[in-house]
């Protein structure tokens, strides 16, 4: 900072009332508020006072100029800053977890699009002609997008730009080779792949990033608390005096934990949660039922309006499964009394869980099984394609419905007939639980219908703008504490672990072991989709012998499973290794903390024995 | 920055705008600074001005500013935090100085405040928990070892413009 004020011209007086503590910390600061102080402030004025050192700080000021502006420029910057100004981090931690998916779903998107969407687009195949438009397809997907770019049964098996296609049995073509050939099968394949690679690589690096900086040492929770506990967004007034109110009823909540820290448990208290668990889990038990039901017998009536009307009723009854047991595991979690709010909520969070879980394995299990209304549609892809379609769809629509009536209706009841002054509070794990659990469904369908990312998409940016506006219309900032990197740090790895491993497990079934539709789709006549890997790779060997060494890594690294053993084995040792590492440093940390308070005894006995003697000399 | 800056002098100051002193009471009109109850304690800490009246040069401004950023480490911030905190500007925190803190953190009002016994046991509670020393006052680097495990604590000590 010396530097930069010497170099500004006149030379600057400033008296330092505090000595530098260190000169690396200096230098840091130094560091830091220039970068800072150049990127943040868009300055005009010093710009001709810069002159004699002209073209790489000019050059320099026009980029931290361009910085400054990208920063600004982002979408919902300034709506970010109101949520966080009025609600505070908790409650933003839900919108940055749905920028984090909207990113997400852009790489996937942006990869599927290039190197398959319209590519497809520009060779398109000939195709049976498209049924008229109507409203409903917007609803079930079905009808005029059947045959077009949206599923997988649209795309072709053939290389494109290819003059005369070629048979499997490599008959010679009178034409010339075409220039740029296109595999389209194995553009696909490795599209999907590639699409998933990136989305995991992004996941299990925000996962790490999360869980480094949340783990933290047990102890000591109130002076961090009282440390750390004001949020210095939060600017309206009235937030202010919220945040007031939280923080003392946290902090004798906390003093009152401490005075009385045992806790009898008596028999009513178990007997009241066995019976709370018991009813969760058999209300579960009954949704799967249900869905099962609908799933088997949904009835095909008459008529082609019904027809597609019939199609909605599954995506219906799951989606208002998904939209009403939550309220009910809140209230039962309210009756049960926990020991703590943390916990309240915790369980909430896991039977709700529990409930998506087990009914997405249902659903993925009828339809791996094909044993659906698929039947009549030959291509058994492109009919999964449309019910993820329907469940994406439907799962907006319920999370509109639950918006309005959750919070709008149920704010004006309070206002008008009540009379209090309450509001109702954003429920960021419900929200957060529904997000992963459309994320899901978009992965689980990118196989099957290659356009569902952008659809995913279209469906979060309206999210945003429309919790944000119900928010702050209907919504008062939550009552409980809230500690918004380690409930981040759970959401993440919610969305990492339970969700993105089960759709890959869920895409590995199918690429390895089903066998892909006779009539449709790019991989039509083969055994399985893996298959097509398989054969381009005989094909290379064939083509050129200098590459057989591919082939031999590809069969025997690849294939076989002896290296997934390997890598595990190897990944747990790792793990195993820093988890002690972690546990002899703690220990560590604990004997230098004894060794600094003996010292300081140690000091303080010395001064006293100096004081003692000084005393007598002096007698 | 420069903008907001500009906005808070009289218009016939706004050409010297870098150069020019803002007094406390315009910066207090700041929306991000008008109601935290710690705005007092920033006006002091990032004065330079030698009359002592708190008043803030646009350089002093974007220094809290970048203290306050997202850029700024956790080393700088809770160097800061520490000299926000310490009310009496002793170097260290003593029982007044955490007193004084837990005050401000719920509020003025008499209805919301802690009383006095919850008050005794919350200051020794912290006392115990950070203190290393035993010296009955909390340095900077305890103070930095607490909030090091914090993992909100770099989130919420945070001002965008």
């Amino acid at each position: 900072r010396r530097q930069l004020s010497g170099r500004r011209g006149p030379v600057r007086q400033r008296a330092r009332r505090w000595a530098p503590f260190s000169p690396c910390g200096w230098s840091r600061v130094c560091v830091g508020l220039v970068c800072t102080e150049a990127g943040r402030a868009a300055v005009q004025a010093p710009a001709p006072l810069l002159s004699p050192f002209s073209s790489p700080q000019g050059c320099r000021g026009l980029w931290y100029r361009l910085l400054s502006l990208l920063r600004a420029a982002q979408p919902g910057h300034y709506a970010l800053k109101q949520i966080g100004g009025r609600f505070g981090s908790s409650v933003l931690s839900y919108f940055l977890f749905l920028k984090t998916l909207l990113m997400l779903n852009f790489f996937s998107f942006f990869i599927l699009l290039t190197f398959v969407v319209v590519l497809q687009a520009v060779y398109p195949t000939a195709s049976v002609s498209p049924q008229p438009f109507t409203g409903l397809e917007l609803l079930t997907g079905a009808g005029y997008f059947t045959h077009s770019l949206l599923y997988y049964g649209y795309y072709s098996n053939v290389t494109l730009n290819d003059p005369c296609p070629s048979s499997p049995g490599g008959s010679v073509c009178p034409l010339p080779a075409p220039l740029l050939p296109y595999n389209l099968p194995l553009a696909y394949l490795f599209s999907v792949g590639v699409s998933f690679l990136v989305t995991c690589i992004l996941l299990v690096y925000s996962v790490s990033r999360s869980f480094r900086e949340s783990v933290k040492s047990p102890t000591g929770d109130l002076a961090i608390k009282v440390f750390c506990a004001w949020d210095f967004k939060v600017i309206q007034r009235r937030s202010v005096k919220l945040q007031c109110e939280n923080i003392c009823t946290q902090l004798k909540e906390l003093l009152a934990e401490r005075r009385s820290r045992s806790h009898s448990q008596s028999l009513g208290h178990c007997l009241v949660m066995l019976l709370a668990w018991g009813l969760a889990l058999g209300s579960v038990l009954g949704c799967v039922l249900a869905v099962h039901y609908f799933s088997e017998h949904m009835h095909t009536g008459s008529g082609r309006w019904q027809q597609e009307a019939v199609l909605l009723v599954l995506p219906l009854v799951v989606s208002l499964l998904n939209a009403l047991m939550p309220h009910l595991f809140n209230l039962l979690a309210v009756w049960e009394k926990q020991d703590s709010p943390v916990a309240q909520v915790s369980v909430a969070i896991f039977r709700n869980l529990i409930l998506k879980v087990v009914i997405l394995s249902l659903l993925c299990y009828h339809w791996l099984s094909r044993s659906t209304v698929c039947s009549t549609e030959e291509c058994w892809e492109t009919c999964v394609g449309q019910d993820l379609y329907r469940f994406v769809v439907m799962d907006f629509i319920f999370t509109l419905l639950d918006t309005l009536f959750g919070e709008l209706i149920w704010r004006l009841i309070l206002e008008k007939r009540l009379k209090t002054k309450q509001r109702p509070e954003f429920d960021i794990a419900r929200n957060v639980l529904e997000l992963i659990y459309g994320q899901t469904l978009t992965w689980l369908g990118v196989l099957f219908a290659p356009l569902l990312p952008a659809v995913q998409m279209l469906k979060l940016l309206l999210l945003f703008y429309l919790k944000k506006t119900s928010l702050m219309r209907n919504c008062q900032s939550p009552s409980k504490p809230w500690q918004a990197s380690r409930m981040s740090t759970v959401f993440i790895t919610l969305l990492c672990f339970p969700s993105f491993l089960g759709t890959a497990a869920f895409l590995s079934y199918t690429i390895w072991s089903k066998q892909p539709s006779e009539t449709c789709g790019p991989f039509r006549g083969l055994e399985t989709i893996y298959k097509s890997g398989k054969m381009w790779v005989l094909v290379l060997e064939k083509s050129n012998p200098n590459i057989t060494w591919f082939a031999w890594v590809y069969q025997h690294l690849l294939e076989n499973t002896c290296l997934l053993f390997f890598m595990s084995t190897a990944l747990i040792a790792v793990i195993y290794f820093n988890i002690q590492v972690v546990r002899g440093r703690q220990r560590v940390i604990c004997l230098l903390q004894e060794q600094i308070a003996n010292e300081g005894e140690d000091k303080r006995f010395l001064m006293q024995k100096l004081q003692a003697v000084y005393e007598q000399r002096h007698r | 920055a420069y903008k907001r800056f500009s906005e808070l002098l009289p218009k016939e100051e706004r050409e010297n705008a870098c150069s020019a002193r803002v007094p406390k009471s315009q910066i207090l009109t700041l929306p991000e600074l008008r109601a935290n109850p710690f705005r007092h304690r920033i006006c002091r800490l990032f004065s330079t001005s030698e009359t002592g009246d708190d008043s803030l040069s646009f350089e002093d401004f974007l220094d809290m500013l970048s203290v306050f950023s997202d850029s700024a480490t956790s080393d700088i911030k809770s160097y800061y935090a520490f000299r926000i905190f310490d009310f009496d500007n002793d170097g260290t925190l003593d029982r007044n100085d955490l007193e004084q803190l837990v005050n401000c953190l719920t509020g003025q009002g008499e209805e919301s405040g802690l009383s006095s016994a919850e008050m005794d046991q919350l200051i020794q509670n912290i006392l115990e928990e950070s203190d290393i020393d035993k010296d009955g006052t909390i340095n900077l680097a305890e103070f930095q070892h607490v909030v090091s495990r914090s993992p909100d604590f770099a989130s919420s000590f945070k001002i965008v413009l």
